[in-house]
């Protein structure tokens, strides 16, 4: 029961992930007609505004204090962040302390332009182009975008820690009435799953009740008859690029303490949530988001000791590294348009 | 008993009824004109008839054979073929090579991996090919890329794809449609003489009066998605029914 | 040389053949004449050429290629352990093995079209690189890779007693043999696995020859174009899909196992996202559809992958001396991004140039070269007339 019950804690960070990049996805493709193989770089990149902010927060001025020597015997170099000397002690090693959480408010105007700049300067030229010539571009793209990365901040990962108050763990098992330590859950992980469900809470009351969500929702279902009505819907769309962008984004601030940022994260996650739209019901939201979390849990669950030695039995090992594949083209197989695809919609 | 035989069909779209109860008889060797206002259900049923659509209920027997539930390629391969409205070709192929293609379809079937011999040397595909460009005109347009084609080329070209498969039962969705007078009157002539040498059954939709009156030997009205009359021609003219369908269409 | 008319096949084919038995030759002058590079230019090239039946000619963007080459690189590679260190029977099964792996993906993936089926190949591709990497290391020997050992039983070989490891062979010509000839003062290499590659190559693009230009790619064109057409014209189109499919996997194979023919192991690396997007550059830069393209894409990649990985700073600023010193030291910061490790971002670069600006690849970038010069070189009266023949003409060409 403990075990169980840690398995879904646990595949609630990967799956909240899947969920808001596999949103993203579908926004894009439901809206713009366009699928986007670069929405996994720009999840890297809101990972790497972490990694940018924490940089400019560190920048600091260098005093030589006399009285005090290192370990060499040399004069200390003692570094002090601009920051903390604009704020003083407490208050700037806070904001470092914070830089995580921070790092949202980089990361929506930067992903808000990159997405605008993205639509308006590359996918809007693409919009009558054959759907390879739109999946070439964008991966092409995608490449850049990681390779742009890798030369600036390398090849290595770079840890990005939680905020000091969030690294602990919480303790389910207690709250439960179970025995101490039995279902721990760190505090970050926690954050992320509640950070998730409030962005897609957020993108979904935003299409339900406001007009431009619904121009963009009509859109998604037809957009000739919307193209009729004489409203702008390219506009719109272009915004609606950007925002995709952002969800993407904000995923990958949060997700940077949980796995430190690397260059290739983004095609890691790519591939997998594109794994997640297609499952969920190519045109989907609610579809995307409920085979995120399906797949995320489903994930952590073959991973738990049990299941692994079961499938060792039948000589397969590390079936967690290919079991969201297996249920993929299950799922395919039976239910072609995915768990919650509707007939017609994006169907050559 | 006609070569085509529509019973009792009906096909509604999300509540919307597009097909109510439709009959229809198609007689061998005749051709058989569906009219009526817009938005009738001209073309569901047709789209009824090679497999596009599944009716909710009802029956299509061609041949004495159903022809519910089977897939397009098998509808064709029994002898049914289909031009269409906007004229489906093969933009990016040459002209001739869109009429080879149903010409291989119908010598070798469904399916077959007939890589040995090249294109150029199946003589007898190719000569066949090229009597159904002299069939419709379009012999001097042989090599062009299919998508440079005029629109009534297009159509035309359409044509002749459906003719080099020898079909039993045509079906031909607005073929004079957005085409110039003359080009009507080449395309009834076409028909005509299709009909009266190779008797193969047509079923035609079309607006054009002059058309229908000219090639039907048979017309259907179809209304807001049932078969208002099936009659002769010439008691279709003075029928008030037939009138109040259209004219109520205009109100 | 660019006209792909069906008239001059045999010429085409000649031609083709000529320049690539002649490669240590031609290549010499251009640093690229050993027998390295030149085998992976064979390689590379039927790999692209089968890609192009699937993508080029029936128009199913596969992004799942180099599984089917991963497959084909451990199956030789196996072989050469159990059964004997002669390539053929190793060529045989890595294309055998490739054949049935992509008949299984190829049946799944192909339930779906356009993007579906892009995803889903994708997907497989991560999945067989999983397979690879991780879950059947008793088969692929996950992360180490596939290696020959002393200990292989190699059933059909005499005792090995010389305590080195075998090396690959054809009847007894050895794949790394190579003989040095030194022509107007460069050295000239002929090496016996390079010419395996090249007549494998010639085979490879006659095979897809006589498919373009049989009913059978007709039918493979015509599914790209017009697949809804197809259907109500009788064709069955899954089975043709399948066997476009089944033949590119099989194609993937070949190269697969003439690289471990070449280099006797193989990883999981090579079965990675990057490599499947490696080949769809190298045909749509060549020209997707046309017959030469992939091999030419093929080839100048692998190329200049070989130049830009070679660059470094050092070389940068020797080219860059004659600028001012700060101009310098500017531009090479700038170069340096692009060249040695930064070979991928340059491809990722290029990918999208092509792609925005070249859709037909360089074979339509010379025909329009050429139509250009050709109406300049007519006179000004008739000019917009002769364009239009001639654009009329480019545009039949791919197809043919």
């Amino acid at each position: 029961m403990d075990s169980i019950l840690l398995q879904i804690l646990n595949g609630l960070d990967k799956g909240s992930a899947y969920a808001l990049i596999a949103l993203g996805l579908t926004l894009i493709f439901g809206t713009l007609g366009v699928v986007n193989f670069a929405h996994g770089a720009l999840f890297m990149i809101g990972a790497f505004c972490v990694v940018t902010l924490q940089r400019i927060l560190n920048i600091s001025t260098v005093k030589i204090d006399p009285s005090k020597t290192d370990f060499l015997g040399n004069p200390l170099e003692v570094k002090t962040p601009y920051v903390v000397n604009w704020f003083g002690e407490a208050t700037g090693n806070a904001i470092i302390n914070w830089s995580v959480p921070l790092a949202i408010l980089l990361a929506i105007p930067v992903m808000l332009l990159i997405g605008y700049a993205m639509e308006r300067g590359l996918i809007k030229h693409f919009y009558k182009r054959p759907h390879a010539d739109q999946i070439l571009v964008t991966f092409g793209l995608a490449i850049v975008l990681q390779e742009i990365i890798k030369a600036f901040y390398g090849a290595n990962p770079i840890p990005a820690p939680a905020p000091e108050l969030f690294r602990g763990s919480f303790d389910f098992g207690v709250l439960l009435g179970m025995a101490e330590n039995s279902v721990i859950y760190p505090y970050w992980r926690l954050i992320y799953f509640a950070f998730s469900a409030l962005i897609i809470g957020l993108v979904f009351a935003f299409l339900k009740f406001t007009t431009f969500g619904m121009v963009v929702r009509a859109g998604m279902a037809d957009r000739e008859t919307v193209g009729l009505l004489g409203i702008n819907i390219d506009r719109k769309f272009t915004f609606m690029f950007a925002i995709a962008a952002v969800v993407a984004g904000l995923a990958g601030v949060m997700y940077a303490p949980i796995n430190s940022p690397n260059y290739h994260m983004g095609m890691d996650f790519l591939v997998l949530s594109f794994v997640v739209v297609v499952v969920g019901g190519m045109g989907s939201l609610p579809g995307a988001v409920l085979a995120g979390f399906l797949l995320g849990i489903l994930e952590s669950f073959a991973s738990m000791n049990q299941v692994k030695s079961f499938f060792e039995a039948l000589f397969l090992p590390s079936i967690d590294q290919i079991i969201i594949y297996l249920v993929a083209i299950i799922i395919l197989l039976t239910r072609p348009r995915g768990l919650m695809g509707r007939k017609g919609v994006m169907e050559e | 008993m006609g070569i085509l035989e529509v019973k009792n069909v009906n096909k509604s779209f999300s509540g919307l009824k597009a097909l109510q109860n439709v009959n229809l008889s198609v007689e061998e060797g005749k051709i058989h004109a569906i009219i009526g206002p817009n938005g009738a259900g001209k073309s569901t049923l047709l789209n009824c008839f090679i497999g596009k659509l599944l009716p909710d209920s009802g029956t299509v027997t061609f041949d004495g054979q159903s022809l519910l539930g089977i897939p397009p390629h098998k509808i064709n391969q029994t002898g049914v073929s289909r031009v269409f409205q906007t004229p489906e070709i093969f933009t990016d192929l040459s002209v001739i090579d869109n009429v080879m293609i149903p010409c291989f379809a119908r010598r070798d079937g469904s399916f077959s991996l007939h890589a040995v011999k090249r294109v150029e040397d199946e003589a007898e595909v190719r000569d066949k090919a090229e009597q159904m460009l002299v069939d419709v005109n379009m012999a001097d347009k042989r090599d062009m890329t299919a998508s440079s084609l005029s629109r009534g080329d297009k159509r035309r070209l359409e044509m002749a794809m459906c003719l080099a498969q020898d079909p039993k039962l045509l079906l031909l969705d607005e073929p004079t449609a957005g085409m110039a007078r003359a080009d009507t009157n080449n395309t009834i002539e076409l028909l005509a003489d299709i009909q009266s040498k190779r008797h193969i059954t047509m079923a035609v939709i079309e607006h054009d009066m002059h058309v229908v009156f000219s090639l039907a030997q048979k017309i259907s009205v179809l209304a807001q998605g049932t078969v208002i009359v099936e009659d002769l021609p010439e008691n279709i003219k003075g029928n008030p029914k037939v009138q109040e369908a259209y004219l109520g269409g205009a109100h | 040389m660019f006209s792909e008319t069906r008239k001059n096949d045999h010429l085409l084919l000649l031609l083709f053949a000529i320049v690539t038995l002649a490669g240590p030759i031609l290549l010499a002058p251009l640093g690229a004449g050993y027998p390295d590079l030149l085998q992976r230019f064979c390689i590379f090239g039927i790999f692209a050429i089968g890609f192009n039946i699937l993508f080029g000619l029936t128009g199913y963007l596969s992004f799942g290629h180099a599984a089917f080459l991963g497959v084909g690189s451990y199956s030789a590679v196996w072989m050469f352990k159990l059964l004997t260190m002669n390539v053929i029977p190793a060529l045989i099964l890595a294309v055998l093995i490739a054949g049935l792996f992509s008949l299984l993906i190829g049946y799944i993936s192909l339930r779906r079209s356009g993007i579906y089926f892009s995803i889903l190949t994708l997907a497989f591709a991560q999945m067989s690189f999983s397979l690879a990497y991780s879950v059947l290391t008793p088969i692929t020997n996950g992360e180490t890779g596939l290696q020959l050992s002393l200990k292989d039983p190699r059933i059909l070989d005499a005792t090995n007693t010389s305590g080195s490891l075998p090396s690959t062979n054809l009847f007894g010509l050895t794949m790394n043999s190579t003989a040095k000839v030194d022509f107007l003062g460069m050295t000239l290499q002929f090496n016996i696995g390079f010419y395996f590659c090249a007549i494998m190559l010639i085979i490879a693009f006659y095979i897809s020859m006589r498919i373009f230009r049989s009913p059978f790619g007709l039918m493979l064109r015509a599914i790209k174009t017009n697949q809804t057409r197809l259907n109500y014209t009788g064709i069955n189109t899954r089975p043709y899909t399948l066997a476009a499919f089944v033949i590119s996997g099989m194609y993937a194979g070949l190269a697969g196992g003439l690289m471990a023919c070449t280099d006797p192991l193989a990883g999981a690396e090579r079965m990675q996202w990057t490599a499947s997007g490696e080949v769809v550059l190298m045909t749509i830069l060549g020209g997707a559809g046309t017959l030469l393209g992939p091999v030419l894409g093929a080839g100048f990649i692998k190329y200049f992958e070989n130049i830009f990985s070679k660059i470094n700073d050092n070389v940068l600023h020797n080219t860059f001396a004659f600028l001012p010193d700060g101009l310098e030291d500017f531009v090479v910061s700038i170069l340096h991004v692009f060249v040695g490790k930064g070979w991928h971002l340059t491809l990722g670069v290029l990918f999208m140039m092509v792609v925005i600006f070249l859709p037909g690849g360089l074979i339509e970038g010379a025909n329009r070269i050429l139509s250009w010069l050709r109406t300049r070189g007519k006179a000004g009266d008739n000019t917009a007339e002769s364009k239009e023949t001639t654009t009329t003409k480019t545009a039949v060409n791919p197809a043919e």
